[in-house]
């Protein structure tokens, strides 16, 4: 980088190289949009439609949304946030993975905690807590 | 910067000062969002858990299947679904360098939030109105804590968007514009994943427990 020109290129490579950086972040394509919006219209309308008809048995429609759920949270976060591998290096992906982590242990561990406390308490009246 | 009459020297001085530290910055600042926004799902579920642990806390009050009206809850669903494709739109037009293409749909996914603001605050109202307050019950508490936050969260989403409609008028899809509608663009889809999990957690269980 030399010669008259040198004040010019750093601002070309500055553009380019902001580009590449947020590569992973806010460059969808119109038919990836298109097609994470198709599927969780799917995944949305098939959990709502499985609970107002009630088609299903109650625990069998419980387990189908919650897992509907689980693969549109999976969609959002790969044509929507464009979550992958490549993205800022893997540090995107890394930071999710290590979230995902944590959330599950708080809730799951807060709804075993809080159950298993709640199961050894005496209850507060006789018949507030139905199938304890 | 000065520019024409410089030595080389001075030129190479110009490149170290605007050029790297720039790209840097954009760069770490993506990064440090997604950080951002990983720590705000860590708030959400936290009251998802407290949610989880009182949902059926009712101390005699009114229960999620009296309560829920799903018809409303899938139409506000609608709305927050389609304000993402609209903001993923807006994301397409930037990459292009439409400004005008940007700002529209920028300015329809405002519409579709304000729509999603206004049909949770006709919920709240109906709520409170039959004496589903939020003090009535530990499930109530925890529900309007949940769902509130969310609404907060998608509310200082839409003074975002109306500030970068502003901004891009101003100084049209500049690099600083153009990182901040990333970044705006990542909350506005994350918000979409939160809500996710309240319509199938709070109100779709809810309904069905």
């Amino acid at each position: 980088m030399s010669g008259p020109h040198a004040h010019t290129d750093p601002v070309a490579a500055g553009h380019h190289g902001a580009g590449h950086h947020g590569d992973g972040h806010g460059h969808g394509t119109r038919r990836g949009y298109l097609i994470g919006f198709l599927l969780s219209v799917v995944l949305t309308a098939v959990p709502f439609a499985l609970v107002m008809t009630g088609i299903l048995s109650a625990p069998v429609t419980a387990v189908a949304i919650i897992l509907l759920a689980f693969v549109q949270i999976l969609v959002h976060t790969v044509f929507f946030l464009h979550v992958n591998p490549k993205a800022e290096g893997g540090w995107t992906l890394l930071a999710l993975v290590f979230t995902g982590v944590i959330v599950t242990l708080v809730i799951a561990g807060s709804l075993w905690i809080m159950f298993h406390l709640n199961s050894n308490m005496m209850p507060m009246q006789p018949g507030s807590m139905p199938g304890m | 910067m000065t520019r024409d009459a410089t030595t080389a020297e001075n030129a190479e001085l110009t490149y170290y000062e605007t050029g790297e530290d720039h790209v840097h910055a954009g760069g770490s600042t993506m990064l440090g969002f997604w950080i951002y926004l990983m720590s705000d799902a860590l708030i959400f579920a936290t009251l998802f858990a407290t949610y989880g642990v009182l949902s059926t806390s009712y101390a005699g009050g009114p229960a999620p299947r009296q309560l829920f009206e799903l018809p409303l809850v899938a139409l506000n669903t609608a709305m927050l679904l389609i304000s993402s494709i609209t903001y993923g739109m807006a994301s397409i037009a930037m990459d292009e360098n439409r400004v005008g293409a940007t700002r529209g749909w920028l300015a329809v996914t405002a519409l579709f939030g304000l729509a999603f603001l206004s049909i949770e605050l006709y919920e709240f109202g109906n709520l409170i109105r039959e004496g589903a307050t939020p003090q009535a019950s530990a499930f109530l508490s925890a529900f309007f804590t949940l769902v509130a936050t969310h609404g907060l969260h998608v509310s200082f989403g839409l003074i975002w968007i109306a500030v970068m409609l502003v901004q891009i008028g101003k100084r049209g899809l500049n690099e600083d514009n153009k990182r901040r509608l990333m970044c705006l663009g990542m909350f506005w889809h994350l918000l979409d994943v939160v809500w996710i999990g309240v319509f199938t957690f709070v109100y779709l269980l809810g309904v069905l427990r």
